[in-house]
């Protein structure tokens, strides 16, 4: 498990060198997540550890945004004064997001001979 | 015990890390059981339910919300390592979404240009002041991404955090209802839209549906932080000046 979290923390390191030497827009994280792809692809896989320790924390990923969540005490007035529009914007953006992207790959996808599984 | 000795202990325990890193996690813990007892409910989200009962917790303590985080730090902390193993169910499903490179990039496309474009115009046309308008508009984006994004259009990074987050518990708790009923139920296009639109907690819940769900979340979410990463910063002020 150790050996796990090492090499996802050095993938995350890794990822964050890159964002700061290439100011790249995208967080160190999700750039390590590209390259820890790569390094599967030529491994060939994960081994079973890493496997283990990734489902894990995967498995608990709603945790992790919880923190960040509480700091949503700190913006109560704001939310309050303009609560009818910041409302109505981000759940019909996010409906009309939800939307044109699920049915755009859905009809892009449909005449494909069914998909697996 | 007496009053006072219960005061001092709560007086030196509030100050400690440990006491808010250990109920962050027991709420989590109460919260993943409610889950499970509403049977995976969506609505049942244990991120909502675990920021509702913390932020009740702290409120009723009068604990400032930085004491908290001086605890939860450690569990937010997380969030980057977690985000590195998502490689690995994107490996597992690495035939499927290559098969599919097409049809992703192109919906990739419309469904991130959707989401920020409508939440500007929709923000901006009720009247939201401009820095809540320019939080909104990145709101479907990872964390990270959106508050820079924010900080570059003229919003305020941490109001952004906070959109971003009630975008993902709205996401989580309605998309697969939603798609369902306009007939979308195929793994593929129910993990890509909630990745898109709802970033990690939408990523959170396509993992409760499946780990194909999941993976396609997973490529979404990352595929969306760069697409407006590029795309947004100079399609709004191209957007503002239709509107007006």
């Amino acid at each position: 498990m150790i050996q796990a979290i090492a090499l996802l923390l050095a993938f995350q390191l890794a990822g964050e060198t890159l964002r700061v030497a290439l100011h790249l827009p995208v967080p160190g994280p999700v750039i390590g997540m590209a390259l820890l792809l790569v390094w599967l692809v030529l491994r060939g896989g994960p081994d079973d550890a890493l496997r283990g320790t990734s489902g894990t924390l995967l498995q608990h990923l709603s945790l992790m945004f919880v923190p960040a969540g509480t700091g949503v005490m700190l913006h109560a007035g704001r939310l309050a004064d303009e609560a009818w529009p910041i409302a109505v914007a981000l759940v019909a953006s996010t409906l009309l997001g939800l939307l044109a992207t699920g049915l755009s790959l859905h009809f892009l996808t449909r005449h494909r001979s069914g998909s697996p599984r | 015990m007496n009053g006072d000795a219960m005061t001092e202990i709560w007086v030196y325990l509030s100050a400690q890390p440990l006491l808010w890193l250990t109920l962050t996690l027991a709420v989590y813990i109460l919260a993943i059981a409610l889950h499970r007892r509403a049977g995976g409910h969506p609505a049942a989200n244990p991120v909502l339910i675990s920021v509702s009962i913390l932020v009740a917790l702290l409120l009723l303590t009068g604990t400032p919300y930085q004491r908290y985080f001086d605890g939860a730090q450690f569990v937010h902390f997380l969030l980057g390592p977690t985000t590195v193993a998502l490689a690995i169910p994107l490996h597992s499903q690495l035939k499927r979404l290559v098969s599919m490179a097409g049809p992703l990039v192109i919906a990739l496309m419309i469904g991130s240009l959707t989401a920020g474009l409508s939440a500007y115009a929709i923000g901006s046309l009720l009247g939201a002041s401009a820095p809540t308008v320019a939080s909104l508009a990145p709101k479907s984006v990872t964390t990270p991404i959106a508050m820079g994004i924010a900080e570059r259009l003229g919003g305020l990074a941490s109001l952004t955090a906070v959109f971003v987050i009630l975008t993902g518990i709205f996401g989580a708790i309605f998309a697969d209802g939603i798609l369902k009923r306009v007939g979308v139920k195929d793994e593929a296009s129910v993990g890509f839209a909630l990745g898109l639109a709802s970033h990690g907690i939408g990523t959170a819940r396509a993992f409760q549906l499946s780990e194909q769900t999941g993976a396609f979340a997973a490529l979404a979410m990352g595929l969306n932080g760069l697409f407006t990463a590029i795309t947004l910063p100079w399609l709004l002020p191209l957007m503002a000046a239709i509107i007006r």
